[in-house]
């Protein structure tokens, strides 16, 4: 068990592409960690490299306190899954999770014992005689969990272990996942690209964007406040509604319509000049809809109406501005009708011309 | 420790020229050092006995001015010319194609059967199968006199070239059988569908959809059935070593350094073989390149 | 769109009136064309399948008087059993020679990028389909006559593995090409050295590759000729290629009784091996490149 430390991390690809950006970031000994991001974002990228798959162009990486930046992959003790699992096909159940005890000199006897121990462990009783190709998806990933444990790692380094898995399974094995690493308590990097994913699992999400890190925090952090618009907008089940827009007279303006400022950046804003480009962030949770008119809400005509299951996606056009609420599934409202969107000011956010979040308080916590 | 990508097992580029080393080495003596020496040999009036044996002199381009005037060599290089169009160009790939094509559409029983008589043809060792044409082709007891009513005619003597250029269509077409078998299960059935939608007939099919799809493996097959015909020395255990209207290239070498001894002479001749390969293999590559953007 | 279902239709009514003559003289010309292949092709193999057993067998094909005497024949006569004997042994040489050289280069050049790297295996390539055995053949007489590997098995094998080398280097690369890069990764991370992953990994997952090669190398050595026969001296070192050709050109008449039995059963395994390993693997392809 180890804590893992980059410290000014960069790998660039033959090319110039830097898969990783100067990254700094501290690992905490016995976390389960996720590095979010979108597709090229370089979450790979960075896993392979704390794996040592890829040689560092610059920078430093620490395992625990060893300075693993050029040592052998195989000798930093790091357990991987791959978004394959990486089974060997020719391999029985019994000889992958043996595999790694196997290269450690492990004796028969002993191996064959640990594997089915873990094999146990894993509720893959009965399966240990069968090659990959004969096991389902969920029990391929199960098999390469069990050959990760068996290893014995300081560090678990999971490349999306879930994402080829169906949705109902996706969400069993996500649970199950989270149970085995609060068990073993072994420090785990998971990468992922679904941000429920990431928010569900993980102690800690850093966000990746173009080999940086946007942000850093808990799960709550980064779904509550967002560092700036990209997290806002990738973090979330339904996208936040950013609205770009000005300030005029204490309020936010966009087109003719007017809405009050989000209360954690109020004073910060109505200290700025009128005119000032900002944006306007709302979860589509946290905005209200109504077919009276309020105070403070604007009015549109809805455009659209998804169905999420208990609850319904409501598009509300304003000008070329889409404004998006989620409400009861009572209140489907008609296509074309007009409602009254109000925002929850309490959890309304504030962007600066740059995309960083204002706020009275502190200023945002960006990572990198 | 800084290592390539790709080089997923940590390989290292020393190991990696370790590895290679083996293979490259024997490729290298024996296969790169014979061709260069041709280059030398053929410069000389080397033999495999006598005085020239244990002292050869350069003679320079003497054995090259000795092949271009020979009538012998020449008739060798014509013959085997038309050998190769005979039973490359035409017998094996027009059988081979037409094989491939045709067996599409037969049901799998009879499609098995035929496949594997082809490729059994192909499979046997040419001892064998040389000597199976051998008997096919004999005068008094042949099986293809008695067949034909042709009784009395010394197929491998009064007709040599077409003898040895059908039975190498025997043996080689399994090649461009299999070849074009998987060149056509490469042709998407979506575009073939499409073409046959819009009425198109099979050679209209043939000609739009299923030539320029399979033009690479046209070129491919091509290239590989002319070189390899063109080295062949099997109808040489066929006609035997007397039959000098079936002599081609091989038996031509065969005959003027190891059983005549001029060494010399022999590499020379093989260094214009090699010429000639070359510039198909050339040629090709040019047409491949030109046509494949 | 609106002329479209009125166009289909008229086609499909024309193709509909052609259909049943093209179906018809489709169907005469495919029997006709197999017909005819069939007979091509069997007609020269009746002969190794009837006169093995034929009591007296003549160069024409004829219905045999059963009998297996020529086998007991074949079995008796020593310079035939170690005419198979010696194509065993140079089969078997070559292929474990490129299997394992082959395997090792491939493996390198698959996965290390070699400067030059492409060119060199179609170099390589190149020159094994240009320089042959046929054009090659005095300076590769010269050469292993220098090395004092005339009539020895070695440099038959060296020679045959030498010509074969670079289309397996070929073949296997793209084998290894296409395993999963994370087999290999996946191996590394628990601590396996560059062999052991080769020999772990590698080797079991590219098998199918490597037994198509296999068979493909022996079935390269088991026919040829013209190597061992310019290569080997004695006749007790000659392989069958070389020894079923001295059959008939020896003492005037040929022997066909031994020569028919040695036929089919020279043949035999080539044949078996092929169609085994071609089922079993179910390549049809790579397997099928022989020269
Ligand atoms: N082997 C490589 N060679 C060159 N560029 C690469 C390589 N692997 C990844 N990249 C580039 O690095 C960036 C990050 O990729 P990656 O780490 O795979 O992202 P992610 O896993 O977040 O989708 C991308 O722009 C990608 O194109
Ligand atoms: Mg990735």
């Amino acid at each position: 068990m180890a804590s893992i430390r980059t410290v000014k991390l960069t790998k660039e690809y033959p090319g110039g592409v830097k898969g990783v950006d100067d990254l700094t970031l501290d690992i905490v000994d016995g976390e389960f960690f996720a590095l979010l991001g979108p597709s090229g974002s370089g979450k790979t990228t960075l896993l392979r490299t704390i794996a040592g798959l890829e040689s560092v162009t610059a920078g430093q990486l620490f395992i625990g306190s060893r300075d693993v930046t050029q040592l052998d992959p195989g000798r930093r003790n790091v357990a991987m899954v791959f978004q394959d699992y990486a089974l060997f096909p020719h391999m029985s159940t019994a000889d992958n999770i043996a595999y790694p005890l196997k290269v450690k000199k492990v004796h028969k006897a002993q191996r064959y014992a640990t594997a089915e121990e873990t094999a146990d462990a894993l509720s893959l009783q009965g399966l240990l005689g069968r090659r990959p190709s004969q096991l389902s998806g969920g029990q391929q990933q199960r098999v390469a969990l069990a050959r990760a444990v068996a290893s014995n790692p300081d560090v678990f380094l999971f490349d999306e272990p879930l994402s080829n898995l169906d949705a109902r399974l996706r969400l069993e094995a996500r649970t199950f996942l989270k149970q085995l690493q609060r068990r073993l308590g072994v420090t785990t990097v998971f990468v992922t690209h679904d941000q429920a994913e990431a928010l569900a699992l993980a102690d800690r999400i850093a966000i990746m964007d173009k080999g940086r890190i946007q942000q850093l925090g808990t799960p709550r952090d980064v779904f509550r406040a967002p560092a700036n618009t990209f997290v806002a907008a990738f973090i979330g089940s339904v996208p936040m509604t950013l609205i770009p827009g000005t300030l005029a007279g204490g309020r936010f303006a966009f087109g003719e319509e007017r809405l009050e400022l989000p209360d954690e950046a109020a004073t910060t804003a109505a200290a700025m000049p009128d005119g000032t480009a900002v944006t306007y962030g709302a979860r589509p949770e946290y905005i209200s809809m109504s077919s009276d008119s309020r105070p403070g809400a604007i009015a549109g005509p809805v455009q659209v109406v998804e169905h999420l299951g208990a609850s319904l996606l409501v598009s509300v056009a304003f000008g070329d501005q889409l404004v998006q609420a989620v409400v009861d599934e009572d209140h489907e409202p008609e296509i074309g009708a007009t409602v009254y969107l109000l925002p929850n000011p309490r959890r309304a956010l504030l962007f600066d011309a740059e995309g960083t979040r204002m706020a009275d308080d502190a200023p945002a916590e960006a990572g990198g | 420790m800084k290592h390539d990508d790709g080089d997923v097992a940590g390989l290292g580029r020393p190991r990696a020229v370790a590895f290679a080393l083996p293979a490259l080495a024997i490729i290298g003596v024996f296969l790169f050092l014979p061709a260069l020496w041709t280059l030398w040999l053929g410069l000389t009036n080397y033999r495999l006995t006598g005085t020239a044996a244990a002292h050869p002199k350069v003679v320079w381009f003497d054995n090259y001015r000795t092949a271009l005037t020979d009538h012998e060599f020449r008739g060798a290089l014509w013959r085997t010319t038309l050998f190769v169009i005979g039973s490359a160009l035409i017998g094996q790939s027009l059988f081979g194609f037409s094989l491939a094509w045709v067996l599409q559409r037969v049901r799998k029983p009879i499609r098995s059967v035929v496949e594997f008589f082809v490729l059994l043809a192909w499979i046997v060792p040419s001892s064998v199968s040389s000597f199976l044409w051998f008997a096919l082709y004999d005068r008094r007891n042949g099986t293809l006199n008695a067949l034909l009513g042709t009784k009395g005619t010394a197929w491998l003597i009064q007709y040599p070239m077409w003898s040895i250029v059908v039975f190498n269509t025997w043996v080689g077409t399994a090649f461009s059988m299999l070849l074009y078998r998987s060149a056509l299960g490469s042709v998407p059935p979506s575009q073939l569908e499409s073409a046959r939608l819009a009425g198109a007939g099979p050679g209209a099919q043939l000609r739009d959809v299923i030539f320029p799809h399979i033009r690479s493996h046209i070129l491919t097959n091509t290239l590989l059935i002319t070189l390899w015909t063109f080295n062949v020395f099997t109808p040489y255990l066929l006609t035997g070593p007397a039959n000098r209207k079936a002599e081609i290239m091989a038996g031509y070498i065969y005959r003027t350094s190891l059983r005549v001894g001029e060494l010399g002479q022999g590499a020379a001749i093989s260094l214009i073989m090699i010429v000639i390969n070359l510039i198909i293999a050339l040629v090709y590559l040019r047409v491949l390149r030109e046509r494949t953007p | 769109m609106s002329a479209s279902p009125v166009a289909e239709r008229s086609t499909a009514m024309s193709r509909f009136d052609a259909q049943p003559i093209r179906h018809f003289l489709g169907v005469i010309g495919r029997t006709v064309f197999v017909a005819f292949m069939l007979a091509f092709f069997t007609l020269p193999v009746l002969w190794l399948v009837f006169a093995p057993f034929d009591k007296t067998p003549g160069l024409g094909v004829s219905l045999p008087e059963f009998t297996i005497a020529n086998f007991r024949t074949l079995f008796k006569s020593s310079s035939a059993l170690s005419a198979l004997r010696n194509s065993l042994i140079l089969a078997g040489g070559t292929a474990a020679l490129v299997l394992v050289a082959g395997s090792l280069a491939s493996y390198a050049l698959s996965r290390v990028r070699i400067p030059g790297r492409d060119m060199l295996l179609y170099v390589l390539l190149l020159m094994s389909s240009i320089v042959t055995g046929t054009a090659a053949m005095v300076p590769t007489f010269q050469l292993v006559n220098e090395l004092h590997l005339i009539d020895k098995m070695l440099g038959v094998v060296l020679v045959i593995g030498a010509g074969t080398l670079p289309t397996v280097i070929f073949i296997l690369k793209d084998f290894m090409d296409n395993i999963p890069k994370s087999y290999e990764e996946s191996a590394r991370l628990f601590g396996a050295r560059p062999l052991r992953i080769l020999w772990d990994v590698v080797v079991p997952t590219a098998r199918s590759g490597l037994a198509a090669i296999a068979v493909w190398a022996v079935v390269q050595v088991w026919g040829n000729f013209l190597v061992p026969y310019i290569l080997l001296r004695s006749p007790d070192k000659s392989p069958a290629a070389v020894v079923m050709y001295t059959f008939y050109t020896e003492g005037g008449q040929p022997n066909l009784r031994l020569i028919a039995a040695f036929a089919l059963v020279y043949s035999l395994p080539v044949v078996l091996v092929y169609f085994f390993v071609s089922r079993r693997y179910g390549f049809r392809f790579y397997g099928g490149i022989k020269r």
